[in-house]
Order: C-alpha cells, then sequence, then structure tokens
C-alpha cells in the first residue's frame, strides 16, 4: 500500500480530531441527554388543563429570578404516586418477567440456529446471514400486524388447523400474553442471533477436535467448550432483547389481551389516555432507572470480554 | 524447552542403539494401515497405502503440504475415517471407533488449548473426563507440569503464556493420559529455530524415557532426521520410501526423496555396464563417466541420475590421476558462505551446475579456491548412488 501524505496541518488535524471527537458527543446531547431532561422536567412538574397539560412551565425569558420561583414549584408527587397505586409496581413487575421469559425462551431458539449457520459450508452463510437480517426490511408494525393476521381466532393459524382436523374450536391465541410472547419471540429474534453467530463463527473448531481426542463426545464438549466460548455472544444477545422487550408497547398493545400488563402500555395509556404527561414522565424515568442496572451489568460483562 | 534436559541422568543410548523392530521379521506392528485410500470429492490424499509402525517407535509422516501426511495421522486419531482399507492399532481394528474413545492423543499444530481454561485445567481436562479420581488427576497434573517445567504457571491462562510455555502445555495434555500413541502435528513449527532444535531432542529424551509410541508429522526434513527412528517420505498420498534418516540420507531410492532431504546433485545419463558389483553411467549432461558401486535396481540402456551429496563431492585445483571417471570440470560460478561450511556452484562447459561443499576447518583469512577459479570435482565410487526414477 502507498503512503499517502496527509496534506492537513498539524493545528488543522488537532482541530479535525476535536470535531470528530465532538460530534458523537453532540449527538448524544441533542438526542438523548435534552430530551431525558425535558421528560424529567415534566415528571416533576404537576398536571393541569393548558397546553401544554403541565406547569410549570420554564420559561427563559422571564428572568433568573422567575425560574427560580419556578424551581421551587417542582413536587415528587408523581412519584409517590406511583408507590401507591398498584397498577404500576404491577406493571414494572409483569414487564420484567414478561421480558425474562422471552428473553429466555429467544436465547432457546436462538441459539441453534446462530450455531447451524455458524457450523454450514462457508459458501451458505452470507446467505443465510441474509434471512436473518431480512425482515428488517419491512416495517415492524407491518410485521405485527401480519401476526394478528395470523393468531387471531379466524387467522391463518386456526384455518390451518382447523383444515388438518387437529382442533375443531378455533384456539384463542390472540388476545393474550401468548401472543404477546410470541410476537416479541419473533421481533427480537435477529438480535439474537447475530451477536451469537458472531462468536460462534470465531470459534476455533479444532478445539472440539482437542476435546474429541481427550476423549470427549460431542454434546459434552458443547457444554465444556462452545458454550463457554459462546458465552460474550450470549450475554449481548440476552441484553440486546432483554432491554428494549421491557419497554416494549406495539407489541403488547396489538397482541396482547387487557390482563396483559406492561408498562409500555401503561405510560402510552396515562400519556394519551389520561394526559397526565407529569405522571406518564415519572413512569418513564423510573423505567430508565430500572434499566441503568442491566445496561450496567452488561457494560462490566463487556468489559471482562475484552480484557 | 528451553533450560534443563527434561530427561537428565542415564544416558539412552543404549536404548536407542539396539532399536529396530522393523527389521525383525517376528516383530508385531503397532499401528497398521492396510491398503487404506482416503478421498475427498475428487481429490485423492491417501492412496493405497499401507504401513507398520512399531511399539516405541519414534515415527516421522515427511513430504510437502498437501502430500497426505496429516490425513494420515487424523486417521489415527480417529477425525478422519478412512474411505477404504483397514487402521489397526495394537491390533484392534480402528475404523468406526470416535476420536473420544481411541487410545491416542494428539498434539495439535495450533495447540488447540483452551482458551477459558487455565494451564491446570487443560491438562487436567482428559483426566476428568476418564473420571479419574480427583486426587489422582491433581497427582497427574502436577507430575506432568513438572514434566514440562511449567510448575509456576498453573493458574495462568493460555493468552498469558509465550509460545514455547504453550507449546509445553500443549504436550503436558497430551502425555497426561499416557495414550497408547502420542501424535504431534507439526509441534514445534511455530517456535523460533533454536528453541525448536532443544525441543526436538527433549522429545527424543521423552519419548524413550516414557517408552511410547510417538508419530510426528512434519514437512521440515531435518525436524524428522533428528527426532525419528524411522522416516516415511510421502508424495501424492503415497510413500514414497520409509527407512531410517541415514538411509533416508545416503540411499534415497528416487529422485524424489533424494532432492527433498537435503541438498544433492542429480546428473542424468545411461546405464552402460553394470559388472563386478560397479554400475557405470554415460552422462550426457557433463560428458562424465560415473562409476559406483551398486549393483541391480537398473539395466543396461536404462535412463538413470547419479545422485550425489554436495558434500561427498571433492573439489581441486588440480586435475586428479584418472580424470576420465568420476571427475568433471569448471568453473567457479558462485560461493555462499555458511560459516561452518562453504557451497560452491561449479558450472561445467555444458551449462549444469555440481554442487560442492567444503567444511572451513580454519577461520577464513583467504579461499584457497574463488570466483572463476577452473576446478576439478571428484567424488569416490560409493559417494553417491544411482536412481532410475
Amino acid at each position: 500500500m502507498a503512503m499517502t501524505t496527509d496534506p492537513v496541518t498539524p493545528g488543522h488535524a488537532g482541530w479535525l480530531r476535536w470535531l470528530v471527537v465532538a460530534v458523537p458527543y453532540l449527538w448524544l446531547i441533542l438526542l438523548f441527554l435534552a430530551p431525558f431532561l425535558i421528560v424529567l422536567k415534566i415528571s416533576v412538574s404537576t398536571t393541569a388543563i393548558a397546553m401544554p397539560p403541565y406547569t410549570p412551565v420554564l420559561d427563559f425569558t422571564s428572568g433568573l429570578g422567575a425560574l427560580w420561583e419556578q424551581f421551587q414549584e417542582f413536587s415528587f408527587d408523581n412519584y409517590v404516586f406511583l408507590t401507591e397505586d398498584a397498577l404500576y409496581w404491577k406493571s414494572y413487575l409483569s414487564s420484567l418477567q414478561i421480558a425474562l421469559i422471552s428473553t429466555f425462551l429467544i436465547l432457546l431458539v436462538g441459539y441453534p440456529i446462530a450455531y447451524g449457520m455458524a457450523r454450514a459450508k462457508r459458501e451458505w452463510r452470507p446467505t443465510l446471514l441474509m434471512l436473518v437480517i431480512l425482515p428488517f426490511w419491512t416495517s415492524f408494525l407491518i410485521r405485527v400486524y401480519a401476526w394478528m393476521g395470523i393468531l387471531k381466532p379466524e387467522g391463518l393459524l386456526n384455518q390451518l388447523l382447523l383444515w388438518l382436523g387437529v382442533i375443531d374450536q378455533p384456539l384463542n391465541i390472540m388476545p393474550s400474553t401468548l401472543a404477546v410472547y410470541i410476537g416479541i419471540v419473533y421481533s427480537y429474534l435477529p438480535f439474537m442471533i447475530l451477536p451469537l453467530y458472531a462468536t460462534l463463527e470465531k470459534l476455533d473448531e479444532t478445539l472440539l477436535e482437542a476435546a474429541a481426542d481427550l476423549g470427549c463426545p460431542p454434546i459434552q464438549a458443547f457444554w465444556k467448550i462452545t458454550f463457554p466460548l459462546s458465552l460474550p455472544g450470549v450475554v449481548a444477545g440476552c441484553f440486546l432483547v432483554f432491554i428494549p422487550a421491557v419497554g416494549e408497547f406495539v407489541i403488547p398493545d396489538l397482541l396482547g389481551g387487557s390482563d396483559t400488563l406492561m408498562i409500555g402500555k401503561t405510560l402510552w395509556a396515562e400519556f394519551f389516555s389520561n394526559r397526565d404527561w407529569p405522571v406518564s414522565s415519572a413512569v418513564a424515568v423510573v423505567l430508565l432507572a430500572i434499566l441503568v442496572v442491566p445496561i450496567m451489568l452488561f457494560q462490566n460483562a463487556q468489559k471482562k470480554v475484552t480484557e | 524447552m528451553a533450560g534443563k534436559s527434561l530427561t537428565a541422568g542415564k544416558s539412552l543410548g543404549p536404548i536407542r542403539r539396539a532399536f529396530a523392530p522393523w527389521n525383525d521379521p517376528t516383530a508385531k506392528p503397532f499401528i497398521q494401515f492396510q491398503n487404506v485410500t482416503k478421498t475427498f470429492g475428487d481429490f485423492t490424499a491417501v492412496d493405497d497405502l499401507s504401513l507398520n509402525i512399531y511399539e516405541r517407535e519414534f515415527f516421522a509422516l515427511l513430504g510437502p503440504s498437501g502430500c497426505g501426511k496429516t490425513t494420515l495421522m487424523r486417521m489415527i486419531a480417529g477425525f478422519e475415517e478412512p474411505t477404504s482399507g483397514q487402521v489397526r492399532l495394537d491390533g484392534q481394528d480402528l475404523v468406526g471407533v470416535p476420536p473420544y474413545r481411541r487410545p491416542t492423543n494428539m498434539m495439535f499444530q495450533s495447540y488447540a488449548l483452551f482458551p477459558h481454561m487455565n494451564v491446570w485445567d487443560n491438562i487436567a481436562f482428559g483426566l476428568k473426563q476418564d473420571g479419574m479420581p480427583k486426587p489422582e488427576i491433581a497427582a497427574r497434573v502436577d507430575e506432568m507440569l513438572a514434566l514440562v517445567k511449567l510448575e509456576k504457571f498453573a493458574k495462568r491462562k493460555p493468552h498469558q503464556l509465550s509460545g514455547g510455555q504453550r507449546q509445553r502445555v500443549a504436550l503436558a495434555r497430551s502425555l497426561a493420559k499416557k495414550p497408547k500413541v502420542l501424535l504431534l502435528d507439526e509441534p514445534l513449527g511455530a517456535l523460533d529455530k533454536k528453541l525448536r532444535e532443544e525441543t526436538q531432542f527433549e522429545l527424543i529424551d521423552l519419548q524413550v524415557k516414557l517408552g511410547m509410541t510417538f508419530v510426528i508429522v512434519t514437512h521440515d526434513q531435518e525436524e524428522a532426521m533428528t527426532v525419528a527412528d524411522r522416516i516415511a517420505v510421502m508424495d501424492h498420498g503415497k510413500i514414497v520410501q520409509i527407512a531410517t534418516p541415514a538411509e533416508i540420507y545416503e540411499q534415497p531410492n528416487s529422485r524424489y526423496v533424494a532432492d527433498f532431504i537435503g541438498e544433492i546433485n542429480l546428473i542424468e545419463g545411461t546405464i552402460s555396464a553394470i559388472e563386478g558389483g560397479i554400475t557405470t553411467l554415460d552422462c550426457t549432461g557433463t560428458g562424465a563417466k560415473v562409476q559406483v558401486t551398486q549393483d541391480g535396481g537398473a539395466k543396461v540402456g536404462d535412463t538413470a541420475w547419479f545422485a550425489v551429496r554436495p558434500e561427498k563431492v571433492a573439489i581441486s585445483l588440480t586435475p586428479p590421476a584418472d580424470p576420465n571417471v568420476n571427475a568433471v570440470t569448471g568453473e567457479v560460478w558462485d560461493i555462499a558462505y555458511l560459516g561452518d561450511v562453504s557451497i560452491y556452484h561449479v558450472r561445467l562447459s555444458t551449462g549444469a551446475t555440481v554442487k560442492a561443499t567444503i567444511t572451513n576447518t580454519t577461520r577464513l583469512v583467504e579461499r584457497p579456491i574463488t570466483w572463476d577459479d577452473k576446478v576439478w570435482l571428484t567424488w569416490s565410487r560409493d559417494g553417491g548412488v544411482v536412481l532410475t526414477r
């Protein structure tokens, strides 16, 4: 490779480096920190029949003194309210439960798929990878609607089962929590398969030969060699699935029944049906606080892997 | 294995000198390949091959990449099944026995150490697999660690070790189960030259001391000659020659073997006479008449090649007594000074080049023979061999 001389002077290079570093920070500040601060602010406000439907509204034009007064009006009543109504903690717990079980199911389904892909003939792998990514080309919403078409009482699945004579009454799969599980497992599967495939594909197959050579039959070798070495992929996949699944709204809303309690649904109802922006913002802030724990665990695990 | 020898103490010379079961017609082969063929699609990796390896032998499979030597070894380990033919170990048919039920262990070229286990657990892996009681495992692993001088590294992970240390862990792991046969797949390829040479001698001592059968796969002829009792030189899935290192070197049976092992001069000619144990060859390429003490293996009128090692060719500024037999003349074209020896490339009037090696027995101040000198090259009747293939 021929060396190209850099036309940028050292001074310019320093300035450029700052710009490159600043872009992601700017992105995070504008698109993550600022919205979060707005939500945080709304969560400590009180409801009002107004536009927007809460007070105090920070008005930066009325001087520092007025700003201070507005600050003093902040209340934590919304957070206290969350602990008083059982709906909220039940929603949180139910969301965590559904996300946890879904993550486990996705791991169960995704691992064999990723393993099969990683062990497939080399020339087949790009095609298989493509097939995993292909669903992303269709809108997520439309894919969930498609599942409605499959699972509803007069849907394709029931028609097929009736036609085959397996059942004589349509199954009530949808709406129910079972349908929510089906929807989540389907929707988040690629996020599990991709990191798993990445670690499994890198696995040196001579390690399995070495295990066999030392007297280890294939199934034991899987648990003693393959699985421990694929743990980074398992951890990454589980968190990539678990974290968004906790806050999932579309799937429980479309496929779930009235008994399916998930925090995303509660939040939506609070925001749009009750028009109680402060309480729904508090719900969102608490959700974030809950999710910070697994996110930090995830980052720790990632750090361990890179060490 | 840097530092002290693994097997300090008594000389193993007497054991090694007397060892030659392949010459004993009553000896039972330990590993037996019978008409083994292995194909991968259209490619024939091993072609109707038969081979006997004896107990306690250090056997080397030598050849260029793709010659089938690794496939042959993997058939002993059980990673490949022969397409046809039989493989036996100690009288037991191995075909169909999975690798995890074979009494063989392999040291892999890449070492294949388990990266998520420390040194201790790597060595203990096979023993645990056998369900050995814990105290025995601990004793055996400690013994192995002592054998390869890695006691202090038991708790390290493979990535915290140097290449030489990893090689020793791999060796300890493959020896821990006391296999009937230890298979070594290019075991020293990743080590630097000095460490490799030391380790070769330690492998020999270890093999004699432990009394195990070792089979080594290598493409490095020096390595094969250093460690092995016998060498099988392979080409295109067939064995070209099986013999001791000395026989392979001094009595190659073909141009392929002669050329693969060490340096050699090959001179083409026609056999003009075979009389009184002496084969005479008229070499058109050099204008020389070659006489070799060799019987049979060829007919008068055959095309044949005279093969002579450079160190058996003498170089001189004065013509020999009989310049018509076993002598050629030419000009010094190139000199390669290697320190211990110098290799002279002499160009003959016909354009052919003959190499001669001179041992540098004194410090080289000025070369007695130098570039462009007209020189005579001579060799004795038993210096080379006549090859017909």
